[in-house]
């Protein structure tokens, strides 16, 4: 290509055709043009914008971030108090974003595998019921869940004074749900240790296993035996410790609970209404995987004596994946945007503490460009994590 | 081998009865795709079934290995009979090999991998044996080059005999194919038809569901023609091809011969 | 061996052995076909069973439709009466209540318009020329000041007519925006590709909401000194960036199915850049991509709803101002169901429509 456009300028120039028409000229042309056009309306936006601070005196840079926040933030994953900074305060907010993000994200595809897998059941009513769900909550904004689900909190749940206990321990309320949790005790580190032993031992289970079956073709139970010991060994830790059941009850004080787990109406209804509503098109996604694979790929291993269940681990599943993975993380990425609404119903994420930042400080560029900024890094480690997963799982061909 | 020492005798005695078929029915809603079929196929026998499409061809032959399940009637494969009982399906699914119409190989394993997967999960040998058994029955269909390679990067005719060979590897009692060559590209047939005569020669009870005549004239025992989901005629290849008793039978040929 | 069959063309008669599709034998194969799925059928008809009665009765049987506020605070069922009692307002905002019939009409235009363009008859090219004008008279009849009517500044406008030309009037201008970026993206030019992959991938990684705050907040800043432009423009002018570069992204993936045959045959007929997409590679990218199109043209009117935060007057808006009000507080679940039913229907139909075109275009 490249030779055949230069002998073609030279043809052209030849036979005395005009400089402008050839390719490569037109196109720094065009290119030129272009960046001129973007250069002159940044330029002009921002000249207006530096005339238009100066006249309403308004201040610039990020010096605001040392200064002393002066607001209260509800709930906070770290101390926090209106002496510290407003970089303390913004910080506050990404880690409540990141909350809600996290456990959001582990709810909605536990939900939306169920969901998907209930939506191809031969039961028709389940079939049917996962198919209606999923299309209502599909076709509803995020945001009027949201609304729906804080005045779910306000308007219907009654006081602590008469909360609701659907099973012992859970208090539900307007002022959010309680859980009884276990008291903090010294053998929850332990267990937690032995926790994660069991992980180790069940990966080194998992490679024997495999070794063995190489070598002598017998199969071993390997994933009941790594669940027994995951959980297993936990459990020994908590017996031989005495068994510590001691719980943390929530009980009702003045006007609130105080003790157990407390979740504020504010947070439930931002993870109620987020999970609720992205599951609905992770269900889809699951479905859509799910079906890819062709009817062949399933009669092709049945016809070779695989049960069931081997059909599924062996054959369905690893390509199944492959369909599933993408879309899902860019699922995970709008569930994470879509936490930005919190501001709405007044939990304290990034965009809402940010929001109040800009309020107090007036400067309102700035505050802008951080939330932005946030943001574009969620986004560009999902697209880095998306291309790596895709060049890995890539099906190779010619 | 001439086509004569190809067909030696078959022993029709009836402990030498590989798959019976009595009395079968199949319905698909209100379409009649099965209409009293009725076959015995002994072993070391090769049968050739061609007929138009939505003759019910496939559909017999995938009922042998429960892919469809027969409504009526009763089909016994090498003395189990084929019911909802799960474990009986399995053992016969172990006895009988298939290959399909769209290979349908995994994508997502080697070649070598592909081979592998029935001997380790479900005959349960090792998996050094069964990579050695593998790269024999390769061999054996002339792609042992390709073991470390994907599907995605061979032609069809590679593709199918590598189908071929995994069904192999399950050492089959029965091989069934499913129009095997239909979505072949013509110069890729033959390597195909090559694979498939190799195994006449070692003796395998075969059915072919296929258009290739003149693979059916030179190896099959007995040529079926059906349609409309009943066996219309069936003969030896000399008969069949040269005095078709139906009228049906002589359009379809008339058809598939010119 | 000569085995010949009866001879019969006609079929024997044997009908399938399936029982006539009764009530009892439905359920038996599609709700206790197995233990686990009857174990299921039970726990869930018994779930239902705990759910629907209650919700029947606060919803239909001791619930009110138009009554005053305080008989439905003393009643125990659901408050519907907020609906009728509000109505107006919830549906159109502060447009001025005698001019009613201005937005209706409007309203009633758009709905005809895309009645009309669903029927694919009717895609030819004097369909753009039809959507142009059809609003072009739904903006007079909203603003007035011509034709005699009274002038309605847009900061009056509000409710279900403001949500539907947020989102189409949206739409409709960042369709052709969408197409260029898309363009511009797949370029060979590195300065244009740059600048369109920038803008794209900065709209694509941030929440909307930013950009309204910035349609709210920082736009006065960028326009040159004295000039204000209205609220309900900015936001319009946000939801058309945010939208075009989402269109941009599903038009690529159009543009790179069609296959590389198709530019080089335009191409070697000697059509130039411009007459090679208009004529030959968007017609064919832009017709692969309506479905997922028509996906984003349904989260645009969902997302509409977000113009709440910067306290435009949309449907939702309109809503939370009714439920502020002291003597319809605390019916909220009511006024929200209502809602909800207004999008469920609109989005419904949209979806439906998209799904059965993609199996009319598949076939």
């Amino acid at each position: 290509m490249q030779n055949g456009a230069s002998l073609n300028s030279v043809l052209d120039k030849r036979q005395g055709i005009s400089f402008l028409n050839d390719q490569k000229v037109r196109a720094v042309a065009y290119q030129i043009a272009a960046l001129c056009t973007v250069g002159f309306l940044g330029y002009y936006l921002f000249s207006n914008t530096v005339a238009n601070l100066q006249k309403q005196a308004i201040a610039t840079g990020f010096g605001f971030l040392g200064k002393q926040a002066s607001f209260e933030i509800g709930e906070s994953l770290i101390h926090y108090s209106a002496a510290d900074t407003y970089i303390r305060a913004l910080l506050v907010g990404v880690l409540n974003t990141l909350k809600v993000a996290f456990v959001g994200i582990v709810l909605t595809v536990i939900l939306g595998t169920f969901l998907g897998i209930a939506r191809l059941s031969t039961n028709w009513l389940v079939a049917k019921l996962a198919a209606v769900y999923i299309e209502v909550m599909q076709d509803i904004p995020i945001l009027l869940q949201l609304f729906f689900w804080y005045s779910f909190f306000y308007d219907i749940l009654p006081a602590p004074r008469e909360a609701i206990e659907p099973v012992a321990g859970v208090f539900m309320s307007n002022r959010g749900f309680a859980f009884a949790v276990p008291e903090p005790h010294l053998a929850h580190a332990c267990m937690a240790a032995a926790a994660v032993a069991g992980c180790f031992a069940a990966y080194i289970l998992h490679r024997w296993a495999r070794k063995r079956q190489e070598k002598t073709g017998q199969v071993f139970p390997v994933f009941a035996c790594s669940l027994g010991i995951i959980i297993g060994l936990p459990f020994a830790v908590w017996l031989i410790a005495g068994a510590p059941h001691k719980m943390s009850v929530p009980e009702l004080s003045g006007f609130n609970f105080q003790g157990g787990l407390n979740v504020s109406p504010e947070f439930g209804a931002l993870l109620l209404g987020l999970v609720l509503y992205t599951a609905a098109f992770v269900a889809e996604i699951v479905r859509a995987g799910i079906q890819a694979i062709g009817k062949g790929q399933t009669e092709a291993a049945m016809a070779i004596g695989l049960k069931p269940g081997q059909i599924l681990n062996l054959v369905i599943l690893p390509q199944a994946l492959r369909v599933i993975i993408p879309p899902l993380t860019s699922q995970m990425l709008n569930l994470t945007k879509n936490s930005s609404l919190a501001v709405a119903i007044g939990f304290p994420d990034f965009v809402s503490v940010a929001s109040t930042t800009i309020n107090q400080t007036g400067q309102a560029i700035e505050g802008i460009s951080l939330i932005m900024l946030v943001y574009l890094c969620f986004s560009l480690l999902t697209s880095l994590f998306m291309n790596w997963y895709n060049k890995k799982m890539a099906l190779v061909e010619r | 081998m001439s086509d004569e020492t190809l067909k030696k005798g078959i022993n029709r005695s009836d402990d030498n009865k590989m798959i019976e078929i009595t009395g079968m029915h199949k319905w698909f809603g209100d379409l009649h795709v099965l209409d009293d079929i009725h076959l015995t196929v002994y072993k070391g026998e090769r049968i050739v079934i061609c007929g138009p499409s939505g003759s019910g061809k496939s559909t017999l032959i995938r009922c042998i290995n429960r892919l469809e399940e027969l409504q009526k009637g009763k089909i016994v494969v090498d003395g189990i009979e084929l019911t909802s009982n799960l474990k009986n399906v399995e053992k016969i699914r172990e006895e009988v090999g298939m290959v399909f119409q769209h290979f349908n190989l995994f994508p997502h394993l080697s070649i070598l991998e592909n081979l592998t997967l029935g001997p380790i999960w479900v005959r349960k040998i090792p998996k050094r044996d069964a990579e050695e058994m593998a790269m024999m029955y390769l061999k054996k269909v002339h792609i042992e080059d390709q073991a470390k390679k994907y599907p995605g990067q061979l032609s069809g005719g590679q593709q199918q005999r590598v189908a071929i060979a995994r069904s192999l590897c399950m050492k089959p009692k029965i091989m069934l194919f499913d129009e095997p060559t239909s979505a072949l590209d013509p110069e890729m047939v033959k390597e195909v038809l090559d694979v498939m005569v190799n195994l006449a020669e070692e003796g395998m009870t075969m059915i072919v569901v296929s258009h290739e005549m003149g693979f059916a004239k030179s190896v099959a025992h007995r040529v079926m023609f059906m349609d409309f989901g009943r066996i219309v005629e069936e003969n030896t290849p000399q008969e069949f091809f040269n005095s078709p008793q139906h009228d049906r039978t002589k359009l379809f040929l008339s058809q598939i011969l010119n | 061996m000569v085995t010949v069959s009866k001879e019969s063309n006609q079929r024997d008669g044997s009908r399938a052995p399936v029982i006539t599709t009764g009530v009892w034998q439905w359920l038996r194969s599609n709700l206790f076909n197995s233990v686990f799925n009857s174990a299921v059928t039970i726990l869930v008809c018994l779930f239902l069973y705990k759910i629907i009665p209650p919700f029947v009765e606060w919803a239909f049987i001791d619930s009110l439709w138009f009554s005053t506020a305080d008989q439905c605070r003393a009643g125990q069922g659901a408050c519907w009466s907020i609906i009728p009692a509000n109505l107006r307002f919830i549906i159109f905002g502060f447009y001025p209540y005698e001019l009613h019939w201005r937005p209706t009409v409007a309203m009633i235009i758009l709905i005809g318009l895309l009645f009309y363009s669903k029927n694919r008859n009717h895609w030819n090219r004097s369909l753009g020329a039809i959507w142009i004008a059809g609003l072009f008279i739904m903006g007079i009849l909203m603003r007035g000041g011509l034709f005699g009517l009274t002038p309605v500044e847009s900061d009056q406008w509000g409710g279900l007519p403001l949500t539907l030309m947020l989102s189409v009037f949206g739409m409709v201008a960042a369709y052709p925006l969408g197409i260029l970026l898309a363009l511009g993206r797949r370029s060979k030019m590195p300065a244009i590709k740059t600048i369109c992959i920038l803008y794209i991938e900065l709209i694509r990684g941030v929440p909307l909401i930013s950009l309204l705050f910035m349609s709210a907040v920082l736009f006065p800043l960028f326009l040159p000194t004295g000039l204000t432009v209205n609220k309900i423009i900015r936001a319009q002018a946000a939801i058309i960036l945010f939208t075009a570069a989402y269109i941009a992204e599903v038009v690529r993936g159009g543009l790179q199915a069609i296959s590389r045959g198709q530019y080089e045959a335009a191409e070697s007929l000697g059509l130039n850049y411009v007459q090679k997409m208009r004529l030959v590679v968007l017609p064919q990218a832009l017709k692969i991509v309506i479905p997922p199109t028509v996906g984003i043209l349904i989260s645009a009117f969902k997302d509409t709803s977000l113009v709440v935060i910067i306290a435009l007057y949309d449907i939702l808006k309109t809503t939370r101002s009714v439920l502020g009000n002291p003597s319809w507080m605390g019916f909220s679940p009511e006024a929200y169901i209502f809602l909800a039913l207004i999008y469920f229907v609109c989005c419904y139909a949209m979806s439906n429509y998209s799904r059965r075109l993609e199996k009319e275009l598949h076939s």
